[in-house]
């Protein structure tokens, strides 16, 4: 009795502090001398009789009666009432400073009508991310990544439910994720090995597809790692036109094959296939023959079917990651889009087909030569492909920009910890025509809270 | 190249009625081995110079789960960052945690150094304790009782047989035990020097006494400030060694190893880190003569 009040007389002491004379708080700090005396005895003679029921058990560990596992496993620690069932919360909280001569919201050149998500000057508080997840029931477990916006909005970045336990090599996801196609889409900024998507990520999928939809994944039963995915979705990221109807607004298929090479090396190969039909899809700022200043919009209706291939060899020697390992992969995607533009909606307003076939392609090495510090080189390369416009727009639109956007990219991070992240980037990009830039970025990345997952 | 022989391959296979056994550590591979014979075909996970915190969720291991009926693994976190994605990629609804496919070793004995504070400013701590439970010989029966009484769940038709291999394997290693104790007699009380807080099961089974760590905190890369403290507290307490895990860098440990006019000494930690160490006995009895080899100055 004597501690609980002792204990509530040293919490509430700064309240009344002003009211205390000297004697108060003497006696105070009396209280509160005895009652850290009192736990110090008490917590010596915990970690004393820790110390005798160790040694026991060591010598228990002779005898092998079933007792023992049995007293053994009642002893673990012990659910921690209605606290054990919190899901696994971490948060990243991620920063970048970037410099560049060129404005980075000028997007490739002949790519004014696909995704721009253009890097940002000066210091800026990348995308601080808060990840929620647990088992919901023993059939299922639920994700949700929040992503919390500089400028102070929240966005559900992802917010799905993974089936558990089914069998046969069956997973299915639904809500919203991160669509399985390619190597790159399903890894969260974090998880990065550049500042930056490549150029091919940022211009065909707007940095990495996002879809509220379901997905089914299927896992031969072979040694070797063999994959089988499809979604239908909504058609929320681009090059997707969401809109609000009945069925799906856009698929993926996507299959996967991987295995080891001895124990050095792992590699996984994929194709992924992805359809949507756009509607309606707007790109301002486009470029045109006329030369109008600062473009024109335009509006696209029809097909979009993009094809991929992806690639990654890991190297570790004896497959020891902690130590030195390199990275080699790359990833190719072909987008055809055929239906009708709208040429210069605020103006001319003419409509004729449009048909172009878009790709772009990336090699990229990352090589950690000690631990903690790792080394990358990147190449990037996107072909704007020639376009073909109807007759009533032959003379508006660009159909041949002739020029291929192209990029390379050298970073060095360093790792105090596993949970901390230092990159520096600097970036030759020419993705541009006529407005080569040097580009410097310099970024941290930290995990806070639940173990992050090593995926491959 | 022989030592990398007994890491990533299927100890046994073509017995189509056998149990698919996926094993994280080679460890637990062996001691299944020792329990299941050809009733099992065992596949082990990582190998002894891999550092079991740091093994990715690799396309390999996905498939390699997607058919196991029993998962053995240390468990009190030691393989938090890949073994749960590997069993929700492996789409197979046996081996989730809490199924009797699922197998934690870690759960069956005493842990050490379970942290008062969890907090990362201490490191790469885990909440359960030091999972590192494999390198002390007297762990292995109360997890190896426990892991035959799965293997009888799984396989009631084999139970007996089960039974008699577990009689054989308990017999043999408590006879080993005896062996291994009295080699290491001269152990007891011997200060010493780790480079990860990897042994606490073994020291306090040999009673050597773990002076200080080469990490500064558990999983963080020793610097050369800390070495160098390190130094100043073996100036003052002298050790007798500085003994490391087989699947770590040998830097620290020599940088230490030549300044203090000690020897560095790798020790295999699992089945297959030496050429020793082939099977779990061989783990011990290389365990301990690389530790009197270090005692005597080698």
């Amino acid at each position: 009795m004597f501690k609980h009040s002792a204990l509530f007389v040293a919490l509430f002491a700064p309240l009344a502090a002003h009211a205390a004379t000297d004697e108060d708080l003497r006696a105070i700090r009396a209280q509160i001398e005895q009652l850290r005396s009192d736990y110090e005895q008490r917590i010596a003679q915990l970690e004393q009789r820790l110390r005798q029921a160790e040694a026991g058990s060591m010598k228990a560990g002779s005898d092998t009666g079933q007792a023992q596992a049995a007293t053994q496993q009642a002893s673990l620690p012990a659910a921690r009432g209605e606290g054990a069932f919190n899901p696994a919360v971490s948060l990243i909280l991620g920063g970048t400073y970037g410099q560049f001569r060129q404005d980075p919201a000028i997007p490739a050149t002949g790519f004014a009508m696909a995704a721009h998500i253009p890097p940002e000057r000066g210091f800026n508080l990348g995308e601080s991310e808060l990840g929620i997840s647990a088992n919901i029931d023993p059939h299922f477990r639920g994700t949700a990544t929040l992503a919390l916006d500089p400028a102070g909005g929240v966005s559900v970045e992802n917010a799905y439910i993974e089936s558990l336990g089914l069998s046969n090599g069956f997973n299915l996801k639904f809500g919203r994720f991160f669509s399985g196609l390619g190597y790159l889409n399903e890894h969260h900024a974090h998880a990065w090995d550049f500042v930056d998507q490549p150029l091919v990520y940022r211009t065909l999928w707007g940095n990495q597809l996002g879809e509220d939809g379901i997905q089914v994944k299927w896992l031969a039963p072979t040694d070797t790692f063999v994959e089988l995915g499809a979604e239908i979705a909504k058609g929320r990221g681009f090059p997707g036109t969401e809109r609000a109807k009945n069925g799906a607004g856009a698929g993926v298929l996507f299959a996967h094959a991987g295995d080891d090479i001895g124990a050095d090396y792992s590699w996984r190969i994929g194709a992924s296939l992805h359809r949507t039909r756009r509607v309606d899809a707007q790109s301002d700022g486009v470029p045109d023959l006329p030369g109008t200043a600062g473009g024109v919009s335009n509006l696209f209706n029809g097909d979009s079917q993009t094809a991929g291939l992806d690639f990654i060899l890991k190297y570790a020697p004896n497959g020891n990651i902690k130590d030195t390992n390199l990275k080699l992969q790359g990833e190719y995607f072909r987008r055809k889009e055929s239906g009708m533009l709208t040429y210069d909606i605020a103006a001319a307003n003419t409509t004729d087909s449009y048909a172009v076939t878009q790709s772009g392609w990336y090699l990229q090495s990352v090589y950690q030569f000690m631990p903690r510090w790792r080394v990358g080189l990147r190449y990037d390369q996107l072909d704007p492909g020639v376009a073909l416009a109807g007759a009533a727009n032959a003379g508006n639109v660009i159909g041949d920009y002739g020029y291929n956007p192209e990029r390379t990219s050298l970073m060095l991070d360093y790792s105090p910890s596993e949970f901390s992240r230092l990159r520096m980037q600097v970036a030759q990009d020419k993705s541009r025509q006529g407005l080569p830039d040097t580009q410097l970025f310099l970024q941290y990345v930290m995990s806070l809270g639940a173990h992050g997952a090593h995926r491959f | 190249m022989k030592k990398f022989l007994g890491l990533f391959l299927l100890l046994l296979s073509g017995n189509a009625s056998a149990l698919n056994l996926f094993a994280c550590e080679p460890e637990w591979g062996a001691l299944a081995q020792e329990l299941a014979g050809d009733k099992a075909s065992i596949y082990i996970a990582t190998n002894a110079l891999q550092d079991p915190h740091h093994v990715e969720a690799r396309p390999s291991l996905i498939a390699r789960a997607r058919r196991a009926d029993l998962v053995a693994c240390t468990g009190a976190e030691l393989e938090v960052a890949w073994l749960p994605v590997v069993l929700r990629e492996s789409g197979n609804g046996n081996i989730t945690p809490g199924k009797p496919g699922y197998f934690e070793a870690a759960r069956y004995v005493t842990m050490l150094e379970v942290p008062a504070r969890l907090d990362r400013a201490e490191g790469d701590v885990h909440a359960a304790g030091n999972p590192h439970v494999q390198t002390s010989a007297h762990n292995y029966l109360p997890i190896a009782q426990a892991l035959s009484a799965r293997l009888s769940e799984l396989d009631p038709g084999n139970a007996e047989f089960y039974r008699t291999r577990l009689n054989v394997f308990v017999q043999k290693w408590q006879t080993a035990i005896a062996r291994w104790e009295k080699q290491a007699a001269p152990l007891k009380g011997q200060p010493i020097l780790v480079q990860h807080t990897a042994f606490p099961y073994l020291g306090a089974w040999l009673g050597l006494k773990e002076i200080a760590a080469l990490e500064p905190k558990p999983g963080m890369e020793p610097s050369v400030a800390h070495l160098s403290k390190v130094l100043g507290q073996v100036q003052q307490q002298p050790v007798k060694m500085v003994i490391r895990a087989a699947y770590q860098p040998s830097r620290p440990s020599e940088w230490i190893a030549e300044r203090a006019h000690i020897p560095a000494v790798a020790l295999p930690f699992s089945v297959g880190g030496t050429d020793g160490a082939k099977d779990l006995f061989g783990l011990f009895d290389d365990t301990i003569a690389r530790l009197l080899a270090g005692l005597d100055g080698k």
